[in-house]
């Protein structure tokens, strides 16, 4: 439905490189990255509301790069929602209707149809000043989704609302989605793009560094950005040295820890990640078959979700989850020496940078 | 210690305030009781002050309405766009403040007169533009245009452009989104500068002075009656348009605030 293809962009003093993506007919593709990756010009340029300096934009396979804004059925819900506050919500809602010449009598039907599937059918009457953020979401969205875009557009939809508020859109937004609404959502927030999108783009300084499914991106990430901004525990930069024996190999993490693991790689440089379920962790060096032991001091102690987060230094900072009961019988405190092993399949080696 | 300072600075300053306030009242004040109920009354049906103050006022008004036309889209392209040689058209625009207005009427009088292009044109249709309204407005707007474009300019400056994006977005053309978003959001500041221009040129003596003496606006027939008459003579007719002008902006400002915008 949607090509990205080769998109530049100098936008002042920021610039936007090589940017490639596709996103299909019923696709909820998610724009991940911090602020300041240049999510919000992509969305822009999408738009038409920029031009870029290079680079092809296709939808249905027909080149919209410099097509007007008006023609591109892409509907852009804006960060801060940009309601326009000298009218009523049903001033902002009609609005788009009014464009395209919709007599009064259909345009009433159309605003009070699209205001009650967004629930906000009893705020039409009132001025934007009076209504919160989770009401102006609604109505922004309202307005857009008026127009039956193609594509919808989200600029961080959720970035301003409260945690039950985000819960409301997230389900709202699926349930768009569910219906058949292609959706591109940009945000800086990793639970959106694990809760919502069926395939991700992972944005940094300018570049996409990472895209696929969110299975992909969450179990293998590429980079070491990719791996911190998402929240991936135990991943860390390493090169990788053959020993000889058959697909067992030496990982170098630093001058001193040496991490042995299985790959096909014969040596260089890339990323490993330990699964931190795998991790066992004890008081007293135990005699195991695992080919990994490292002594270290704990850092901090986290609950988790289920039991607890257990950080502990072993010359890398590692994340290990354990039960109550386990941390209970362990008698496990920060600053504490204990022992951590784990068997050199649990390691997985990503080639990289 | 230090709020005692800064109250005492406080004082300080509004000392100066207050006497910078007197030098402004005073005067008037002191015409406005110097001015008999009788000499008021005398002025207020005198049909050649009473024609010139309408004069000076529809004059200004049209003026105004006239150069809004012009001027409010341009404050637009100034408040929006980048461009070469940006600078140098402010500066421009900014020039009739800063020369004095007898030079200024000099150079409108030069442009209009039966020697220039235009003062030829005219002459082909019958028309004198020296000592014709048409002169006067010329005048007027030289000396009066910059309040309400850097006003305006403001305006438009202090609307968010991702209102007009959005609308763009929306699918309003870009004519659609400078009436139905740009101009109501600017409009506070664009209702200032036109009441700053019609006022600036409703009092501008120096510049129609030169251009035309007949018809004859109100700040030339103050100087005309302290020529010829002296201050009794000229203090009436000041007061009554003093009073005059003070009552047409209490107006504007109210009719301009009952349409409630949103602002910026």
């Amino acid at each position: 439905m949607l090509v990205i293809n080769k998109l530049n962009i100098n936008f002042k003093e920021f610039k936007i490189s090589n940017i490639n993506f596709s996103v299909d007919k019923g696709d909820y593709f998610v724009l991940l990255g911090k602020s300041g990756a240049g999510k919000t010009l992509i969305l822009e340029m999408i738009a038409g509301l920029i031009l870029p300096k290079s680079g092809k934009i296709f939808m249905d396979n027909k080149d919209i790069t410099y097509a007007k804004i008006q023609s591109r059925k892409v509907g852009l819900v804006f960060q801060d929602y940009a309601i326009f506050p000298h009218m009523s919500v049903y001033e902002n809602i009609v609005y788009p209707l009014k464009s395209k010449k919709i007599n009064n009598k259909e345009s009433r039907i159309l605003v009070n149809n699209c205001a009650s599937d967004l629930n906000i059918r009893h705020l039409l009457k009132r001025s934007p000043k009076t209504l919160s953020g989770g009401e102006l979401q609604r109505v922004a969205l309202a307005r857009t989704l008026i127009l039956k875009p193609d594509l919808l557009l989200l600029d961080e939809p959720l970035s301003s609302l409260d945690i039950q508020l985000r819960k409301d859109l997230r389900s709202l937004l699926r349930k768009l989605n569910k219906n058949g609404q292609t959706i591109i959502h940009v945000t800086h927030d990793y639970e959106d793009a694990v809760s919502l999108a069926n395939k991700i783009a992972v944005m940094h300084e300018g570049t996409i560094v990472q895209r696929g499914t969110p299975k992909d991106i969450f179990q293998n990430p590429k980079s070491e950005f990719v791996a911190k901004f998402i929240g991936t525990k135990n991943f860390f930069k390493a090169r990788i040295e053959s020993q000889g024996k058959e697909n067992l190999k030496k990982a170098y993490i630093n001058s001193k820890l040496i991490i042995f693991l299985y790959t096909e790689t014969e040596s260089g440089e890339g990323f490993i990640k330990i699964r931190n379920k795998n991790i066992i962790l004890s008081d007293k060096k135990i005699e195991m078959s695992t080919q990994n032991t490292f002594k270290g001091k704990v850092l901090e102690i986290i609950p988790a979700h289920f039991g607890f987060e257990i950080l502990i230094d072993i010359g890398v900072e590692l994340s290990v989850l354990i039960s109550k009961e386990s941390l209970e019988k362990f008698n496990i405190q920060e600053e504490k020496y204990m022992w951590v092993s784990f068997k050199a399949s649990s390691v997985k080696f990503y080639k990289g940078y | 210690m230090f709020k005692n300072r800064i109250h005492i600075l406080n004082l300080i300053f509004a000392f100066l305030g207050g006497l910078v306030l007197l030098f402004i009242l005073a005067p008037l004040v002191g015409m406005f009781l110097d001015t008999s109920v009788e000499d008021l009354f005398e002025t207020a049906v005198d049909k050649e002050v009473l024609d010139s103050i309408w004069l000076t006022l529809w004059i200004s008004m049209l003026t105004t309405m006239f150069f809004a036309i012009s001027s409010i889209p341009l404050s637009y392209l100034l408040a929006r766009k980048d461009f070469w040689g940006k600078r140098f058209v402010l500066g421009i625009i900014n020039l009739p403040i800063v020369i004095p207005h007898s030079a200024a009427g000099i150079a409108i009088l030069g442009f209009i007169s039966r020697d220039s292009l235009i003062g030829r044109c005219a002459a082909d249709f019958g028309l004198n533009f020296v000592g014709h309204p048409v002169g006067i407005a010329a005048a007027m707007a030289f000396v009066s245009i910059p309040f309400l474009i850097n006003s305006a300019r403001d305006g438009f400056e202090g609307v968010p452009v991702r209102l007009e994006k959005a609308a763009l977005n929306l699918g309003a053309s870009s004519l659609r989104v400078f009436f139905t978003i740009s101009l109501p959001l600017a409009w506070r500041n664009i209702v200032s500068g036109l009441i700053l221009m019609f006022a600036r040129g409703m009092s501008e003596f120096g510049a129609v002075v030169i251009v035309a003496y007949h018809p004859m606006i109100t700040p030339v027939l103050i100087y005309e009656r302290f020529g010829a008459f002296g201050l009794k003579y000229a203090r009436p007719v000041s007061v009554l348009f003093i009073g005059i002008c003070l009552l047409v902006f209490v107006i504007l400002r109210l009719l301009s605030r009952e349409k409630k915008y949103a602002g910026n």
